[in-house]
Formats: structure tokens, C-alpha cells, sequence
């Protein structure tokens, strides 16, 4: 049976990926981020994931205002990097599952998670940024992804708690999966930023330090955390944190903390990640 | 009704609910169109009449061409969907965000490196002189 064996949370900014793409990782402004991540690189290379459920947000690239699906389960053969406007990441092409991607759909419909599902979606860098963070700038990824968005971007975004409960719905289904797969889910966004208006450029590291303490110490007040304690605390964009919690709920009781980088600032953003194994 | 009004407490911040979504609806799609090369040409070649293809208020327009992100947001705008006007001017998120909070570009980006903005005096509008 497939396996959900551990999390990986990052935030996913854009102008990172414009620094790998641009060739600056060696840059005084960018190096300690990109050296906050080799720990997690070495590491994948040892875990080697078959499948990564990657939880993002599309930031109007692949969903106008046109359609605004809250959750979005990407079920198809393979996903471009979208044009944000500047022209498409040269990134590899993503390769997706759609055994387990549609598995996943039928099980959290009948589960009662009304997700919706996309046979073409373009992903933009809220996906592909992670990618690069993990994997650096292979001629292919070398994991199957499946993109699950979720919008942040029209108010209201779904609650914390439904998508801590989202993710443990999502790891009842991994499960039931017959197949003897690694899988791994990532939450990405955050950590606090705001770009927009007046209070532009706000960070909130003691937010953010409590944030990833209580991913393991206090989940079950974290998940009931309301969205404005994220929006006024950490920032209008900080509410992509509620992300990592259906990466939280899919990783059971008790998971443990392996790792854990924080770095300000990334443009706009504070740069945060941890990774969790899943309790079994 | 589900009570919004903390929403409206945050200083120098707007959050795009539906009555915002449903008043910059057009004004967010013209930005989408932005997401093709060709309307970026033919949008910087003759802004206004670009924009009067599209059935946006007399302020969307004005805020669009003077690149008034606040008075973009105010009018209904997104900033994700505004990012494609300042992706089409080659200007950065960085950039963007900087133009609104009147700081200098230079004065941003040290605010930035030096660990961002307090939050202190920034939680609600009562903490606002």
C-alpha cells in the first residue's frame, strides 16, 4: 500500500525562482537561503519520494476570477509552468500521477470534500519555486507531483481546520492506495509578508518562530487559529500559512520536527521551512 | 452573515472579499489579459484605448494608467491580478509593494534587509495617529 511518510512546508516566493533562473544563488542576498535548504536536498536524496502531494496557491495564472475553485486536485499527465506574465520559469515540465490523483479525488468526494478536479492547469511559482528549493535544477523533476490549489486569493479562504481535515482525509486516501508508493505532502506559502497597501513590507518573525513551534506543540489550537489573527499579525499574503495545515493534518498525531530554517527577508517575505516525519 | 468587520480594522491593508471582487471584477480581468505577450503589445502601444475596450469606471482607468496600486486596490483591484501591469512594465513585486507605502525604493528595500516592517502600531486602525 502507498505510504504518507513525511511533510515539507516552504514558503514559495517569487523572486527566488527569478534568482535561480538569473543565476544569483551565489549573491550575498540569496546565498544563506539557498544554503538553508541543502540539509532538506540531502535528505530528499535519501528518502527519494515516489509522489509529492504539493498544497500551493495559483496566484491569477491558472484561475482567473472567471472560476474560483477553493481546492483544485491536479489529475493530469503532466502540468506546464504557466506564464506570470514575464514569460514561463525555465523549469522542467511536471510530471504528475494520475492513478493516485484520481484515487485521491474519489476518496476525499466520498469523504465529503466537494474538491474540484482539473484535467489542465498551468502551475505558476507558488509550485515550481518549492520545487526548485528542494531539488535544485534538474532536466527533470525527479518525483511525480500532484498539485492540489487551494485559493488564498478571494476572501474567504477555507478555514485552518478544514484543511487540517482536508489533509487527514487526504492520508486515509494515500493509504487505501494499493500500489507501494513513497508520498510525501508539502504545504507552501507564508511565512508572514504583506505586498500590498500601506503596511507593505510588515514581518512578524515571533509570529512565525510560533507558528512552526506549535506544528507539533499545539496543533489542535493552531488548526482553530482564525484568519484574522494570521492576516493582522503576519501580513494580508501570510494567510497562505493555512496551507500547511492540510500538510499538518495529513501527518497524524504526534509527527517530529527533522528540520527547520527561517531567513528574513526574500523580496517582500520571510522565508520559512521545517520538515516533519509523519507519525505512524 | 458572516461578520467582516475585523477585515476592515487592519491598517494600510485591504483584503479582497466578494463586494470588492464583485465591484473590480473587470478591472482584474483586463489585468489577466495581460498574460498574453500580444495584448501586452497592444496595450503598451496605446494604453487608454486598450483599456477602453474593457467596461471599467472612469477611477479603474486612471489608477491603471498612473500606476496607482492604492487607488487600484481601492477601486476593486487584486494584487496578484495587478501584478501582471507591473510584470508588463518590468518591475519587480519588490518594486510594487515599495510604490505603496510612499517610501523610496532605496528606503523599502533597506527596510526589508534590516527585518521588515514592525508590527508594532500596525494591528488595528485605533493604533493609527
Amino acid at each position: 500500500m502507498a505510504r504518507l511518510t513525511a511533510g515539507i512546508a516552504s514558503s514559495h516566493v517569487p523572486a527566488i525562482g527569478a534568482a535561480l533562473d538569473l543565476d544569483k544563488t551565489d549573491q550575498p542576498y540569496w546565498r544563506p537561503i539557498f544554503e538553508g535548504y541543502e540539509w532538506t536536498q540531502r535528505w530528499l536524496e535519501e528518502e527519494r519520494p515516489d509522489v509529492v502531494i504539493l498544497v500551493y496557491n495559483d496566484h491569477a495564472s491558472a484561475f482567473s476570477l472567471e472560476m474560483i475553485p477553493t481546492f483544485a486536485l491536479g489529475c493530469a499527465e503532466r502540468f506546464a509552468p504557466a506564464d506570470e506574465g514575464w514569460g514561463a520559469r525555465p523549469v522542467p515540465v511536471v510530471e504528475g500521477h494520475p492513478e493516485l490523483a484520481w484515487h485521491i479525488a474519489q476518496s476525499v468526494i466520498l469523504d465529503e470534500f466537494d474538491i474540484t478536479i482539473c484535467n489542465k492547469m498551468d502551475v505558476d511559482h507558488g509550485l515550481t519555486v518549492p520545487l526548485s528549493l528542494m531539488f535544485g535544477q534538474p532536466e527533470a523533476w525527479p518525483t511525480a507531483v500532484i498539485p492540489l490549489a487551494v485559493n488564498v486569493v478571494q476572501y474567504p479562504p477555507p478555514t485552518g481546520n478544514r484543511c487540517w481535515n482536508l489533509g487527514e482525509a487526504i492520508r486515509r486516501a494515500v493509504e487505501d492506495f494499493p500500489e507501494d508508493l513513497n508520498v510525501q505532502i508539502w504545504g507552501t506559502g507564508g511565512m508572514s509578508h504583506q505586498i500590498q497597501g500601506q503596511r507593505a513590507g510588515l514581518i512578524n518573525s515571533e509570529f512565525d518562530a510560533a507558528f512552526l513551534d506549535r506544528l507539533t506543540t499545539d496543533p489542535q489550537a493552531l488548526r482553530h487559529l482564525p484568519h484574522i489573527e494570521y492576516v493582522r499579525e503576519a501580513g494580508s499574503e501570510a494567510i497562505e500559512m493555512v496551507m500547511w495545515l492540510i500538510m499538518r493534518g495529513a501527518l497524524g498525531a504526534a509527527p517530529s520536527e527533522l528540520r527547520r530554517f527561517y531567513h528574513v527577508p526574500a523580496s517582500n517575505t520571510a522565508v520559512g521551512h521545517i520538515v516533519l516525519r509523519a507519525d505512524s | 452573515m458572516p461578520d467582516l468587520s475585523a477585515f476592515e480594522d487592519v491598517p494600510g491593508t485591504t483584503l479582497f472579499t466578494a463586494e470588492r471582487s464583485r465591484v473590480g471584477y473587470h478591472l482584474n480581468q483586463f489585468c489577466m489579459s495581460l498574460m498574453k505577450a500580444e495584448n501586452r503589445e497592444r496595450f503598451k502601444a496605446d494604453e487608454r484605448a486598450y483599456l477602453d475596450q474593457w467596461p471599467m469606471t472612469e477611477a479603474q482607468k486612471q489608477a491603471v494608467l498612473a500606476r496607482d496600486y492604492n487607488a487600484a486596490i481601492a477601486a476593486g483591484g487584486n494584487i496578484y491580478f495587478l501584478a501582471k501591469i507591473f510584470a508588463t512594465d518590468g518591475k519587480s513585486f519588490q518594486d510594487a509593494a515599495g510604490s505603496m507605502t510612499g517610501m523610496t525604493p532605496e528606503d523599502y528595500a533597506a527596510m526589508m534587509v534590516a527585518g521588515g516592517r514592525s508590527i508594532d502600531g500596525w494591528r488595528s486602525k485605533s493604533e493609527r495617529p
